[in-house]
């Protein structure tokens, strides 16, 4: 049974990584007001541009500089269109999504020739698993060598920078002035404005922010958590990181655990597959999946509790006559 | 010795409006200087140009005897201006500290700037009396103490300059003279202050100089101390106008309206209204006093019908209204209840429909503007026009998008739409608020015709002159209860003042304060 426990936090661990920093990413721009409904495009256009990236230069490292420049340059775009030009986030948002959703098939079609893949990974070209010091050691002592060695030892190290974030953004949520600022920015632009900041500014600061976390996420998906770009890969992840992040409310510690909320949900419904529960009998694997998604809508409807996020979120920032 | 601030020629045009053109205004180190002018004179414009929200197209500001260029809020707070906006720029989730600190942080980090905001704003409290519990949340204190935050928020950034716009429209007439006792204290510290207002009285009251603007012009520069305020009205209008509202004696006939025990709940459990029971006859106008937020729209919408009250009942057109069987606003106005909201932008108008189309909003299932499927546009556009004419209108265009006209306009247009209805009875709410000198004569004529002809009229204001000047019985709302009712002949700004924060007690204010959870 414990054994069981462990191995199914440890898939929990590797599946909420990719949801951690989509989230993050989701928190930055979304607490400075613009709503990012693009996290899943961006997912996507990073796992593509790292998996293509470590493939041509061998390593994993440069796949992920491009995979965090392809985010970043997307997250640029939807600023553009919602910042500069007070377009509607979420048409922009869309539009990335189904944009990058083509672009990768078609891109990894012309250059690789694979159906809408990438080559395959493996040795440098892939961020492989760190093994704690002593971890084989500790491997027989009783409950704390499983939780060592087999639970916090043996992921790559993007798993770690995913969980690290946590902390580094409540840090710079609530701790400096750019969070101070990124938050004001979201409640009320026009105060930040007669203080003397550009708002502008700031938007694109949280959305460079931003395009960085889900860089990292897709890279992880392509050249971590699998050897290679897929088609669709990012598979609905950043929609689910958007549901976690209202769920979490818009903060770091609390989207953290709605991810690890998700994540295990997900873990668990690998693990159903196929087994019988007595009395129940099969449980479809779609049942456990949907779940997250059924909280999320809970939440919205306010039985978990009211979700009140930044005031002034996905409206343009017009002056006006004060 | 240099003025303060001295603006030269300072004209700016946005399309097709000149909303300053030329601009001269000098203001002396240490003074308060008033700007007065109706609604759309170009005050707030100027301000914003002070303040570096918009840039001239013409003309140049000096501080202190320099040129100075102000692109952005950023220059302006570097030249030592401060604005304390109508509309508080401040960020409500965030705490008094947070709002203080926010653009003046001294650092990337926060910990060491808010240590020394906290000594401080110490200080700032000590020599200005503004006292404040800085690490409430702001949405939670009461406007006045939101307001303090603001001019902290000036003070903090080293602002010798302060303007003031509208400050007053939201206090109670004590908060009000706290403020004016801050800033003569402000003053005696050497600091300017503008002070825009469209209140006369205040400007007679507190300021050393005063100018006038008018469409986009300053007008006129008076010594306070030489003018007066038939003189200042006057000049902001340009004709002559009166003060008060003529009217008879009120004939009061048989009772229109009766609530007994109102009491309605927020959706926090919070009671917002308190057994309230009022009654309305034909042929008069009741006014409700009060600060903003005492309950007063609360019983608008529980009388109008568009929220249900939780106890008590209405007995109104010859039926009884109570929880077990209310009536929504559409059954209301069928009874011939009309209402004119308090705001007119989030209840009264659809901003961004035309002018004909929100002159029919709430009677648009009627027969008169509808033909057997579509409906009748010609019937609301001919009615429209008569109705800009009637009222006066301006710009009498029945295609401009309501949002587009002037507050006094489109109020025109709300009141216009309700009137026009032939109701027995007229809820009206801050009939008057955003709207300029002129349109407020006429709309008050309107209101005395109504009543004139026999019908009750409701008048919820926080404006005590208009409550004075209109009402025949005054009743005063605190905390969502009724705390008092006199004879509009008995009625001054004093004794109304003090019901208007529950007799007598300012001690309340403290108290309220202190229980601020941070």
């Amino acid at each position: 049974m414990f054994e069981t426990l462990i191995l199914m936090l440890d898939a929990t661990m590797r599946v909420s990584t990719p949801l951690i920093l989509a989230a993050l990413a989701g928190l930055y721009s979304e607490r400075a007001g613009i709503v990012d409904i693009g996290l899943e495009g961006k997912i996507l256009g990073s796992a593509f541009a790292a998996a293509a990236g470590a493939a041509v230069f061998g390593s994993a490292w440069i796949g992920l500089c491009l995979g965090i420049l392809a985010s970043v340059s997307l997250a640029m775009i939807h600023g553009f269109a919602c910042i500069t030009h007070r377009g509607d986030h979420i048409v922009s948002g869309v539009a990335i999504n189904t944009i990058v959703a083509g672009l990768t098939v078609t891109l990894s079609m012309y250059w690789f020739g694979m159906g809408g893949q990438t080559p395959a990974l493996s040795g440098d070209a892939r961020f492989l698993d760190i093994t704690f010091p002593f971890a084989d050691a500790l491997q027989d002592v009783p409950v704390i060598g499983a939780i060592y060695s087999n639970l916090l030892s043996g992921h790559n190290i993007l798993v770690y920078l995913a969980f690290a974030m946590v902390p580094l953004t409540y840090w710079v949520v609530y701790k400096t002035r750019f969070g101070l600022r990124l938050r004001a920015v979201g409640e009320n632009p026009h105060a930040v404005d007669t203080a003397g900041i550009s708002v502008a500014f700031i938007r694109y600061r949280a959305l460079i922010v931003c395009g960085i976390l889900c860089g990292l996420a897709g890279a992880y998906l392509s050249t971590a958590h699998n050897a290679g770009f897929l088609k669709d890969m990012s598979a609905g992840k950043g929609y689910m990181a958007l549901a976690a992040l209202i769920f979490g409310k818009w903060r770091p510690v609390p989207v953290l655990l709605a991810c690890l909320l998700f994540g295990f949900l997900d873990a668990v419904a690998v693990r159903m597959q196929g087994v019988e529960i007595p009395g129940i009998g099969q449980v479809p694997v779609q049942a456990i999946e949907v779940l997250p998604y059924v909280l999320t809508v809970l939440l919205l409807a306010g039985f978990i509790g009211k979700a009140v996020g930044p005031k002034a979120i996905g409206r343009p920032y017009v002056k006006e006559r004060a | 010795m240099p003025y303060a601030i001295e603006l030269r020629d300072i004209s700016k045009r946005f399309g097709a409006v000149q909303a300053n053109k030329d601009i001269c205004l000098q203001v002396p180190a240490g003074t308060i200087h008033g700007i007065i002018g109706e609604n759309g004179a170009g005050k707030s414009t100027l301000m914003s140009i002070i303040y570096g929200f918009y840039e001239a197209d013409t003309g140049h500001i000096e501080v202190d005897g320099k040129r100075v260029e102000i692109r952005n809020s950023q220059d302006a707070i570097t030249a030592g201006i401060g604005m304390v906006h109508q509309h508080f720029m401040l960020v409500d989730t965030f705490s008094v500290l947070e709002n203080v600190i926010l653009g003046a942080e001294g650092g990337a980090l926060l910990k060491g700037g808010v240590a020394a905001a906290r000594v401080e704003l110490q200080r700032l409290a000590n020599e200005y009396s503004l006292d404040i519990d800085v690490d409430a949340i702001v949405e939670e204190l009461p406007v006045g103490l939101q307001q303090r935050v603001e001019i902290l928020k000036a003070l903090y950034r080293g602002a010798r300059i302060l303007i003031l716009d509208e400050p007053t429209g939201v206090l109670t007439p004590q908060e009000a003279d706290h403020l004016f006792r801050i800033l003569k204290a402000l003053k005696d510290q050497g600091v300017t202050i503008l002070l825009i207002t469209h209140k006369l009285r205040e400007i007679m009251a507190s300021t050393d100089n005063v100018s006038v603007m008018r469409q986009g012009e300053m007008v006129a520069h008076r010594e306070t101390a030489h003018t007066s305020k038939e003189e200042l009205a006057e000049l902001m209008v340009g004709k002559k106008v009166r003060l008060t509202v003529d009217k008879d004696d009120a004939k009061p006939q048989d009772v229109l309206l009766s609530a007994q025990n109102l009491s309605q709940f927020d959706s926090q459990g919070v009671k917002r209204l308190k057994n309230v029971s009022l009654t309305l006859r034909a042929g008069e106008i009741l006014g409700i006093a009060g600060v903003s937020g005492n309950g007063q729209s609360e019983l608008l919408n529980v009388l109008s019908g568009i929220t249900p009250m939780d106890e008590g009942e209405i007995h109104f057109a010859g039926q009884v209204i109570n929880a077990k069987s209310p009536r929504d606003a559409a059954q209301m106005r069928d009874l011939k209840m009309a209402h004119v909201p308090e705001d007119r932008h989030k209840m009264g108008l659809v901003t961004g429909f035309e002018a004909y189309e929100a002159a029919v909003l709430g009677y648009h299932n009627s027969l008169a503007y509808n033909g057997k499927i579509l409906m009748n546009r010609k019937a609301m556009l001919d009615e429209c026009n008569e109705r800009m004419a009637a009222w006066d209108v301006r710009p009498p265009n029945p295609h401009l998008k309501t949002a587009n006209f002037s507050g006094g306009n489109q109020q025109k247009i709300v009141i216009a739409r309700e009137v026009e209805q032939n109701p027995e009875v007229l809820l009206i709410g801050q009939p008057t608020r955003g709207v300029d000198i002129g349109a407020i004569e006429n709309i008050h004529e309107q209101i005395v015709k109504l009543r004139d002809a026999g019908k009750g009229i409701l008048l919820v204001s926080v404006e005590l002159d208009e409550i004075m000047a209109l009402s025949d019985r005054i009743v005063v709302m605190f905390d969502g209860a009724v705390v008092g009712e006199l004879d509009a002949k008995d009625a001054d700004e004093r004794t109304l003042g003090l019901m208007m924060a529950n007799a007598h007690n300012k001690e309340q204010e403290g108290e309220e304060q202190e229980g601020v959870s941070a």
